[in-house]
């Protein structure tokens, strides 16, 4: 009898929590952590949740060097985000494992994607399904300290719009002293950080030549372009000067000390280049080649809907993405974490053309390319190899190409097994 | 009714325990709490040791469920030219790694070991490193390295008008320049060590060779380093498995870089980790981590041998 109370009352029990939990439906979200994000982030959380009562989200960060582990093994073991960020250059490996399901075509239709977002949301169609949507993109432009221009005689409100006056910007604000050791770098150079994309992406093609081919499985620049493209970078060092790989340790370092006359870096970078005090420094477009041919990288995180989110949380997860990929959010990112929006509407404002820092990245978006990587690292670090070979053990530009083509080709390959 | 039945439930058992002699209740006792360690070991060290000859038999991605691919891993290694290389600069620490610093801290220790002036503060200054983060000591070794207007090695060697030098930008200089730094930083704990050792030499053994006449030399050699055999043991076996498994120093010295330029720093460990947690060809790596493992073992034992106690 005692029993028999017992049981329905424990059943009335989980009966009220089935119906608690059927009333608001919590979603995770999952991203790295890097402190405007997070801060925007749960900024855009706090306004979707106030939308939307019945949804609740929690709010989950990892540090970037573990996030994609993080994700890999949450999925082994049947956990992980219904919604989640990732780079879009980890798509390959995260469809296939079953990580990302497909945006549902009702809530996100690929004419609508299309025509509203850049074209290098592209990057994140595989077949005829998109698997996620960039809050926020990535290009690069050219930082030049105004300081070290005025110095040299430069006009600090006219800087280099080709190849061949950054050169000869670089050579008026290099700095040495007697005894030959470089004191100001004119440019710097680090492969490491956004030169291997300046090189493949916009280097290669101002040469008249394309990096990959087959939707970038295939390597393409062992060829006269990229031969070319390999010899202006390493002549920098090598015959004209201007510039050191590993000088101040890091690229942007020697930027920001004030040390580096010029540096090719991206969005991101603005947050630690606006804390710079001791001068004043200007961003333009990437420099044209003679003819006038532009180029540009741009990347971007992406956020997409876990494969095994289903049912309710999947309704909610459709609504949380939609509300973090539409012009507000992106909006309210551009303003605490200073990236891109990623709609042209939400982009290409009077406002953001206008502004002096934005208005050049905004720019090289309109031409701007996005390789795809099967595995970033592995094909950054094949590009500071090559360089390397070239600066450090005298190898000719040629083989050095050559070998770089067929290491990465073979990176390639071995990924699409 | 209840308590009756519990009651007599639990008496035969109660005098199960207590029929027990008092040498078995002890020994099950003793076991009991032995077992903990040896439960716990066998989780988290040995079962994972074992698995991971297992994986390096497949083609683990972390995604997908391991597949056995035979000995493909294996072959893959034994003919890609990085993996030798990556060999060769781990041999390369550990054979000028251990035998430099365990000089450098033995004359050290030796000579220190005399001197009354000072003496614990010297000891505590070469005893310092050995207390620091190893990142927050590669980074200060890092900026050392660098070219003139910072760095402060190359500024010291311009006032001396000798060139610049390239240091940890160079595929020659870069091994050797990290090899000091992972040196430097082990040298204390060896000095202490030794020093240990020195002390426990009784020193009527020194007087009676000094009674007898024999030089420093001779007593150094015939007295000091035979009876300081046990403690060059431990230091050269523990000094090996630390260069064999060098990794924050290379890590952190080359960050933007990593195991370069041109990998001609890269240790065996930073390979491992990079093909496991950036590439996550686990399996890959597994079948690495079974090979630097061998080596572990093997060079452990040979040295055991060697330096084995003549009876």
């Amino acid at each position: 009898m005692r029993k028999a109370t017992l049981l329905a009352g424990l059943i009335a029990g989980f009966s009220t929590l089935a119906l608690n939990a059927a009333q608001a439906v919590e979603i995770e979200y999952w991203q790295y952590v890097f402190e405007t994000r997070v801060k925007a982030m749960d900024e855009l959380i706090a306004n979707f949740e106030k939308a939307n009562p019945d949804i609740t989200v929690k709010h989950t960060t990892f540090p970037y060097a573990d996030y994609q582990t993080r994700v890999i093994a949450a999925k082994m073991g049947g956990q992980g985000p219904d919604v989640m960020q990732f780079f879009y250059g980890w798509l390959d490996k995260f469809a296939a494992g079953e990580i990302l399901q497909p945006l549902p075509k009702d809530a996100f239709p690929n004419d609508k994607i299309e025509s509203e977002f850049f074209p290098i949301v592209s990057a994140v169609k595989r077949g005829d399904d998109y698997y996620g949507l960039p809050t926020a993109v990535r290009s690069l432009a050219l930082f030049y300290n105004k300081k070290l221009f005025t110095d040299a005689g430069l006009d600090p409100n006219n800087p280099p719009k080709t190849l061949d006056e950054y050169v000869a910007a670089a050579e008026k604000t290099v700095k040495r002293d007697n005894a030959g050791n470089m004191t100001v770098a004119g440019t710097t150079l680090d492969m490491g950080g956004q030169d291997h994309q300046w090189w493949r992406e916009v280097l290669i093609r101002q040469n008249g030549g394309e990096p990959y081919r087959d939707n970038d499985r295939k390597v393409a620049y062992n060829s006269d372009a990229g031969k070319k493209a390999l010899k202006f970078y390493t002549d920098l060092q090598l015959e004209k000067k201007v510039g050191q790989v590993g000088f101040m340790d890091e690229g942007q370092a020697a930027f920001r000390a004030g040390m580096a006359a010029m540096t090719i870096d991206g969005t991101f970078r603005l947050g630690a280049f606006k804390s710079i005090e001791g001068f004043e420094w200007g961003v333009t477009e990437l420099p044209a080649n003679a003819e006038g041919v532009r180029s540009n990288y741009a990347s971007y995180f992406a956020n997409g809907i876990s494969a095994k989110t289903e049912g309710e949380k999947l309704e909610a997860s459709k609504k949380f993405l939609a509300y973090i990929s539409s012009p507000e959010a992106m909006d309210i990112w551009l303003k605490t974490v200073g990236e891109l929006p990623a709609r042209r509407s939400a982009a290409l404002t009077e406002a953001n053309l206008a502004d002096p820092i934005y208005a050049p990245f905004l720019k090289g978006l309109e031409y701007a390319h996005t390789t795809l990587f099967v595995d970033e690292q592995a094909q950054r670090q094949n590009a500071i190899d090559m360089a390397n070979r070239v600066l450090l053990e005298g190898q000719s530009v040629d083989d050095s190409i050559a070998q770089a083509a067929e290491a990465e080709q073979a990176i390639i390959d071995e990924a699409a097994q | 009714m209840a308590t009756t039945v519990d009651l007599g439930g639990a008496a035969p058992s109660r005098s199960l325990w207590h029929r027990l002699p008092m040498r078995t209740k002890r020994l099950v006792w003793v076991w009991s709490f032995l077992a903990l360690p040896i439960v716990f070991y066998t989780v988290i060290r040995f079962y994972p040791t074992v698995d991971a000859f297992w994986l390096s038999l497949t083609n683990w991605d972390l995604l997908k469920p391991p597949k056995f691919i035979g000995l493909a891993n294996y072959q893959k290694m034994f003919a890609d030219a990085q993996f030798w290389k990556v060999f060769r600069n781990t041999f390369a620490y550990l054979i000028v790694g251990t035998p430099v610093s365990l000089l450098l801290s033995f004359v050290i220790a030796y000579y220190l070991d005399r001197v009354r002036v000072m003496h614990g503060l010297i000891r505590a200054l070469y005893f310092l490193p050995f207390l620091t983060t190893a990142a927050a000591m590669a980074w200060v070794w890092r900026w050392f390295y660098q070219p003139a207007p910072i760095g402060v090695i190359n500024n010291f060697l311009g006032t001396l008008g000798i060139p610049q030098q390239p240091f940890i930008r160079s595929v020659d200089q870069a091994l050797p320049s990290i090899m000091v730094t992972a040196i430097w930083a082990g040298l204390g704990f060896q000095i202490i060590i030794f020093m240990a050792g020195l002390r426990a030499i009784p020193s009527t053994y020194y007087e009676a060779a000094r009674i007898d006449g024999l030089g420093e030399w001779a007593i150094l050699r015939k007295i000091t380093l035979p009876l300081l055999k046990p403690t060059t043991v431990f230091l050269v076996v523990f000094s090996s498995i630390g260069f064999l498994r060098i990794f924050d120093q290379v890590y952190n010295m080359t960050t933007n870089d990593p195991g370069g330029p041109l990998g001609s720093t890269k240790p065996l460990v930073l390979l491992i980790y990079q093909t496991a947690f950036n590439s996550y060809a686990m399996g890959y790596a597994a079948a690495q981590t079974v090979v630097l493992f061998t080596i572990l073992l093997f060079v452990s034992l040979l040295q055991l041998w060697i330096l084995r106690e003549k009876k």
